[in-house]
């Protein structure tokens, strides 16, 4: 038992190697992590950040927590595309045939996507520093911060993986992520309080779990979330709503995930 | 040229009975039985979508079968998995390497996933581009190589960690001819090493070269199995073809050519050709001046080597067809 672990561990270590030496040759798929989230905090902070009002606070104080959570939801793309690739050229049948762990192979993809977003994750703070943002919260709370933001990574690359092992090609990947993620995303309290958006529109805004996430983000950090009053529960308590939503996510997703591989793999 | 031993070798080959594979409603194998004693070489011959692949990935632990048992190297390929995988070596069909790596990285990779500690995968993997002639490529990326080449590190790949059962499912698809002789070089030097390998293949002439036992398949079943020389006499060696200008002529053409055939003639109305399995010591000379006696007009003669399409048209009396169930 311990020495299978070992070589759960180990195996997993050698497969994530073989993910970070791909963006050694394709520098471009970091860009996700990198020039995009800097362009989006450009983009908001100098351009639409003008017209977008926050109560009880500046708006790029608002703005950096929700990029944040944008960019590890755009994550999902990584693991998706990464694994559809490996399965339409039959490499993971190597894989397979080999005596490591098998799950190894997809703890690879985690664990390489994850320190992705981690890069993400520090140009982002970095950036928000820059353009003004601050984390007005003690030591305690900024970590807590930290670890929510790891869990909703993970819980994004989990269904990554998923999408990856269910789509026939990588094209169909990117396909089905914008069709459910871009909505998603654009649609809650990433970018705008939600006090303005049309009735319905504010509803579904406001039990989107992106926005409980952006919420909690901004509530560890100290910055202003502007939750309107007569938000729903997940909303006025973020912080214990946001992990409910990823622990739950991941009770679902991970065994789901788990055996998908095994069918799609097997006969 | 100094030799290194690429494999170990075991008491045990591989083992199979009443194997059998169900995709739905389609079994793509149906009620194998292999003994490849260790060190002796199995060619599984049949065309696309005839079983060879699934045989394979069940062998490989990749698939359970929905029937049957197999063991190989002595281990049982459903209750064992695990331990199987440390006796095998597989280069599949597809050339299952990584393209965004170098070939050096590449077996460096394989060679952890085998648990070999690193200065050992990192040694292992330096004398198998040796070996496979790689050197020059090693630290290329793998998407720049060529078929042949991919093919070479695929072969690589499946013997870094000297594995005493060697699985290659169609090695020499889709390479060109010189590619072809150079990895049937290859696999003569493996084989004399002592290795028990199990190769699938759709040309009789590689099957004939390297195996000791052939099995046939057809549609997920085996319908012959022998060494080669005793396939050979089931089907005879060489065919004559004579194609002759109209469709009226072929009987006459079946009927000149019958005291030089070792069983009926075959014709084929499309393409306005019979063939005949040739008896020995038959000079093409005398088979034209039986065709030009007889009046045929005939448009082609020649003399060739039997392949696995004339392997199905003995076997089961009807043409070969290369569509079926996916393998």
């Amino acid at each position: 038992m311990i020495a299978s672990t070992r070589w759960l561990v180990s195996d997993s270590l050698v497969f994530a190697r073989r993910n970070i030496s791909h963006v050694r040759q394709i520098p471009e798929k970091l860009i996700d992590v990198t020039l995009q989230p800097l362009m989006f905090v450009l983009l908001f902070a100098y351009v639409f950040g003008n017209v977008i009002a926050v109560p009880g606070g500046s708006y790029r104080e608002y703005l950096i927590g929700g990029i944040i959570v944008q960019t590890l939801m755009f994550g999902i793309v990584g693991p998706a595309t990464a694994i559809a690739t490996d399965l339409t050229e039959g490499i993971v049948d190597r894989f397979r045939s080999l005596p490591a762990s098998r799950s190894a192979y997809l703890f690879g993809h985690l664990i390489a996507e994850l320190a992705a977003a981690a890069l993400g994750l520090a140009v982002l703070v970095l950036a928000g520093l820059i353009v003004g943002w601050r984390i007005e919260s003690g030591p305690a709370d900024a970590l807590a911060g930290f670890a929510l933001l790891i869990l909703f990574a993970s819980v994004i690359l989990w269904l990554g993986t998923l999408v990856g092992l269910i789509v026939r090609s990588p094209d169909a990947a990117m396909g089905l992520i914008f069709v459910v993620i871009f909505p998603l995303t654009f649609l809650s309290s990433a970018f705008v309080p939600l006090a303005g958006l049309p009735g319905w529109l504010r509803t579904a805004a406001e039990f989107n779990p992106v926005s409980t996430v952006a919420a909690a983000t901004r509530t560890l950090f100290g910055n202003p979330t502007a939750v309107p009053a007569g938000a729903p529960w997940s909303l006025l308590h973020p912080v214990p709503a946001a992990v409910a939503w990823c622990l739950g996510a991941l009770v679902i997703i991970v065994p789901l995930t788990i055996r998908r591989y095994r069918i799609r793999t097997a006969g | 040229m100094y030799e290194i031993s690429v494999l170990s070798t075991t008491t045990f080959g591989v083992h199979a009975e009443g194997l059998g594979k169900r995709f739905g409603d389609l079994w793509a194998l149906q009620e194998l039985d292999l003994e490849v004693p260790a060190g002796s070489v199995l060619g599984l011959l049949g065309h696309n979508g005839a079983g060879k692949t699934t045989a394979i990935r069940i062998l490989t632990t990749l698939a359970l079968p929905t029937t049957g048992r197999a063991s190989v190297a002595g281990l049982d390929v459903v209750t064992e998995a695990a331990r199987v995988r440390t006796k095998i070596g597989l280069a599949a069909q597809s050339a299952t390497v990584d393209g965004l790596l170098t070939a050096r990285a590449n077996l460096e990779m394989i060679g952890r996933l085998y648990h070999l500690p690193r200065a050992q995968a990192r040694r292992r993997a330096d004398e198998l581009l040796e070996r496979l002639d790689l050197v020059d490529a090693a630290d290329r990326l793998v998407k720049t190589f060529s078929g042949g080449m991919r093919r070479r590190l695929d072969l690589a790949a499946s013997l870094v960690a000297s594995p005493p059962v060697l699985f290659l499912d169609e090695p020499t698809t889709g390479l060109d001819p010189r590619a072809r002789n150079e990895l049937w070089e290859l696999l003569r030097e493996l084989i004399r090493d002592g290795a028990t390998v199990v190769l699938t293949t759709q040309y009789l002439d590689e099957a004939d070269r390297f195996a000791d036992e052939i099995v046939v398949l057809d549609h997920g079943r085996a319908i012959a199995a022998g060494t080669p020389s005793e396939l050979k006499a089931a089907i005879g060696g060489e065919r004559i073809a004579v194609t002759v200008a109209a469709p009226a002529e072929l009987a006459a053409a079946a009927a000149a050519l019958a005291p030089f055939a070792e069983a009926p003639p075959v014709d084929d109305a499309d393409e306005l050709r019979v063939t005949i399995p040739v008896r020995g010591g038959t000079r093409l000379i005398e088979v034209v001046r039986a065709l030009d006696a007889a009046g045929v007009e005939a448009t082609d003669v020649h003399r060739r080597e039997a392949t696995l399409d004339d392997v199905f048209l003995t076997l089961t009396e009807r043409p070969a067809v290369g569509e079926g169930v996916a393998a």
